[in-house]
């Protein structure tokens, strides 16, 4: 390892910072504006990458020299900006006044349609670009050779930091932009139409994501999956440098751009985990990141259970559903049986996290994290240490309620949307460890004969034993939040400040609750494994994390019984649909959208206050 | 007065969920006047203020500005047709200096009045010339009010709703923001005043409205309130 080695990997730190900041610096600016965290941001650098690497041949064809390649990457960016206004003028204006949670899982349905789109549009294979004209040949740098297109990209980070600091500053619609960022009802009151300049706003992000990806295509294909990958990395950066700051944007993609440089060369594996271990260690430094400054709360956060009278026919409803239970086996076939043996384990876990959102107002965007944690510790007990079920479920439900434990300690530090993303950062955490320690976790494969004891294998014995443990953990959970414990949670949710007043220890209260939801979904995890046969690491990944929200979503947040309903109503659509059509994700997506804009009360609290209407 | 009220507002009414705060209130607002509207904490001034630029969920029979109807407008449009509004708590944009409030508040004027620029109001507000590029965080209370005026008056209004510029300032800089009140209406700019502050009030205002559990008890001239001693007593305290 000599020194122009290590200046090297400095250079190529460097490049991948610049790429990193030009992307994240449109997410920030836009969050900075809109309140909104727009996973949809990934999507953008994606149809940038694909758009670019299919126009750019074209116009090289024309044999117009090497400006036709600057010219089609603007291009592209310029596309991707406009497609960033349709976004803006269709869905995200209808939300700004949404809670958080609503604007994340909105925003993520735009990422599943954008996801089937892409693929209907440029066809499901890889695209590689084109070289850069001009810059094909390496330079030489202390005797090694250095792609000189990276050089350009080193550039092109300060350059892009520069343009949008001169924007910013020098030209009123930077002002405005700045006002409206700290108060939009006041610029309103000066006379300015914020809707264009939030529209103005976000065609400058998806340009800005738009120009990140076309970037990119010299060096890497356009492929789907570049979205979710380049998300996570974002929003690193914009939660790091403190979500709205370009500058601080711009340091923090330079400390995790030469990071990921260095750090491969001390851990070969483990890139993702230096990253995410980067974040989790600044928060809990700085809470709102390097520049960034306390969310004025809108009072918007907060929807969850409210205490309403019990329904007289509460027992009945619940022996009803029981009973039913019990009595499928007698009716169902095996399928069926499989079918409803998922959906309670999924119950189980979309319930976990009603604990967290509905009751603590915390909202957990990386529950997936202990789904998956309940369900790698008991694959790995069996594996490793060849323990029974009945040991090796508990063991994944320790796992997942200690993880949850050491999680929740950094997590109950924060708010709002910096607690979202630190969940999300510590599910990809253990996401990167699943998939990148091949040895233990058997890496992307996962571990395979995670099968039920003999008394509990067959699909009637082990619907039943999961029926069981799932009504236990579902009681239990009810009775928490109905308990005084609950109510301090639920106080604390919608008013922190009086909560503390009255003396309530709230961070020791929802360090406690997101223990016992961790452990809950741990549980389900356990069942899920076994009832699968397998694990692998997508069971921790965002789209798990993004299935308990939608059928929280779906069943409704303010309601108890909604994650149940929610689960069940998931899972029979995807059942029924997903072998129909090659287009489930685009139809996922539109339903997880227009749940958030026409039912925002799910589907339990829908029929509920037609119920409260009618009396 | 014969000629129709710049600023019409027929039987206002506003509430807060279920919480009523304004029970109708009627009243117009001449071109270069300064009404008063005063009453105690809490009776309903500044909800009032801010129904009209449709900040706040309001009904009324009818709301017009220069003759033309406010109806459900938003409230950039509304403030775009003339009418500038200065919040009681002044929410400069702290992160900017003065002079980028100033040109964040910049409209075009609408008719042949010369329009405020950042170098008259800085004659108005000679302490704000002193820290053009000073950045709001870093201002006193008195210097935030007198930007928020100033930022406002960057739109060039007709008329203005003014809430509780005293409050919270020194005595001093109040003498100077009720100069500034004279200079607009010397302008030709009708103000809307709410406050707390009676001698303040009382100083520059020419009519006055006194509003008690968002009702109207009084509605006349300065010189008729003053009068009216035991209604005073009764609604003010003073």
């Amino acid at each position: 390892m000599d020194l122009s080695f290590l200046a090297i990997q400095a250079l190529n730190g460097l490049s991948s910072a610049s790429s990193l900041f030009i992307t994240a610096c449109g997410l920030t600016l836009v969050f900075g504006v809109t309140r909104i965290v727009n996973f949809a941001h990934g999507s953008l650098y994606m149809i940038g990458a694909y758009t670019a690497a299919t126009l750019v041949p074209r116009l090289l064809e024309l044999h117009f020299g090497p400006v036709t390649f600057w010219a089609g990457i603007l291009a592209s960016a310029i596309i991707v900006g406009l497609i960033g206004v349709l976004i803006e003028v269709l869905l995200l204006r209808r939300i700004y006044g949404a809670p958080e949670l609503f604007q994340l899982l909105a925003t993520f349905g735009v990422v599943l349609v954008v996801q089937d789109l892409a693929i209907l549009v440029f066809g499901p294979e890889d695209i590689l670009g084109p070289r850069a004209p001009g810059l094909r040949a390496p330079v030489e740098i202390l005797g090694r050779r250095f792609p000189s297109y990276e050089l350009v990209l080193i550039a092109a980070g300060p350059i892009v930091l520069g343009l949008v600091w001169l924007l910013l500053r020098k030209t009123r619609f930077g002002v405005l932009v700045r006002a409206a960022t700290q108060d939009r009802e006041m610029i309103a009151a000066l006379g300015v139409n914020q809707a264009l300049l939030f529209t103005g706003t976000l065609f400058l992000g998806a340009f800005l994501a738009g120009l990140g990806g076309a970037l990119q295509i010299p060096r890497v294909s356009a492929h789907a999956g570049m979205d979710l990958s380049i998300i996570a990395e974002a929003f690193v950066v914009t939660v790091v440098g403190g979500m709205g700051s370009v500058p601080g944007a711009f340091l923090a993609a330079l400390i995790i751009g030469q990071l990921q440089a260095f750090g491969i060369l001390i851990f070969p594996k483990s890139t993702l985990v230096v990253v995410f271990l980067l974040m989790a260690v600044v928060l809990a430094i700085r809470p709102y990141g390097f520049f960034g400054r306390p969310e004025a709360v809108g009072g918007t956060h907060a929807v969850g259970i409210a205490s309403s009278k019990r329904s007289p026919y509460a027992g009945l409803i619940a022996l009803a559903v029981i009973g039913t239970g019990l009595s499928l086996p007698l009716i169902g076939d095996a399928y069926m049986l499989k079918v409803a043996t998922e959906i309670l384990i999924f119950a189980l876990f979309a319930f976990s996290l009603q604990l967290l959102i509905g009751v603590s107002g915390v909202v957990s965007f990386g529950h997936a994290a202990f789904f998956g944690l309940g369900a790698y510790g008991a694959a790995l007990s069996l594996k490793w240490f060849a323990l029974p079920m009945e040991a090796a479920l508990p063991a994944g439900l320790l796992l997942a309620a200690a993880g949850a434990l050491l999680i929740g300690g950094f997590v109950v530090r924060l708010s709002g949307i910096y607690l979202a993303m630190m969940t999300l950062a510590a599910a990809q955490i253990i996401y990167a460890v699943a998939f990148q320690w091949v040895d233990v976790t058997g890496g992307d494969n996962g571990i395979v004969g995670v099968w039920p004891s003999a008394w509990a294998s067959g699909q009637v014995p082990f619907y039943l034993f999961t029926l069981a443990l799932v009504t236990i953990a579902v009681l239990l959970l009810m009775r928490i939040i109905n308990a005084p414990f609950g109510y301090a949670l639920r106080a604390a949710r919608d008013s922190e400040a009086r909560a503390e007043a009255i003396g309530l220890t709230i961070r020791r209260h929802r360090w406690l609750a997101f223990t016992i939801s961790g452990a809950a979904a741990g549980l389900a995890g356990g069942l899920y494994a076994f009832s699968r046969g397998s694990v692998d690491p997508s069971l921790l990944g965002i789209p798990t994390s993004v299935d308990a929200l939608t059928m929280l979503l779906i069943g409704g947040i303010q309601t108890v019984t909604g994650p149940l309903v929610g689960a069940g109503f998931l899972h029979v659509l995807r059942d029924q649909i997903m072998p129909l059509t090659s287009l489930w994700r685009l139809l996922l997506g539109l339903i997880i959208i227009a749940i958030v804009l026409v039912f925002p009360r799910g589907l339990v609290g829908t029929v509920r206050g037609w119920g409260e209407e009618r009396s | 007065m014969s000629t129709p009220p710049l600023l019409e507002i027929w039987n206002l009414t506003a509430s807060y969920g279920r919480a009523q705060v304004l029970f109708g209130l009627t009243f117009g607002l001449h071109a270069g006047e300064v009404l008063a509207l005063v009453g105690r904490n809490g009776a309903g001034k500044t909800t009032t203020l801010k129904a009209i630029m449709g900040l706040v969920p309001a009904t009324a029979q009818k709301a017009t500005f220069k003759g033309h109807s406010l109806g459900r407008l938003p409230t950039y449009r509304i403030a775009r047709m003339g009418l500038g509004y200065v919040p009681e708590d002044r929410r400069i944009f702290t992160d900017l200096t003065v002079e980028e409030n100033l040109e964040a508040g910049r409209k075009a004027a609408s008719g042949g009045r010369s329009p405020w620029t950042p170098e008259r109001l800085f004659k108005l507000f000679p302490n704000l010339a002193e820290m053009r590029g000073r950045r709001g965080n870093q201002m006193s209370g008195g210097e935030q009010q007198m930007l928020a005026i100033a930022r406002t008056l960057m739109g060039n209004p007709d008329a203005i709703l003014l809430d509780e510029p005293s409050e919270g300032i020194a005595p001093v800089i109040v003498q100077m923001m009720a100069e500034a009140i004279r200079a607009m209406k010397a302008e030709g700019v009708a103000v809307l005043l709410s406050e707390q502050n009676w001698a303040f009030a009382a100083g520059i205002s020419d009519r006055a409205i006194v509003i008690e559990r968002g009702e109207m008890r009084f509605h006349g001239t300065m010189a008729e309130l003053m009068a009216d001693e035991p209604l005073r007593a009764e609604t003010l305290g003073v």
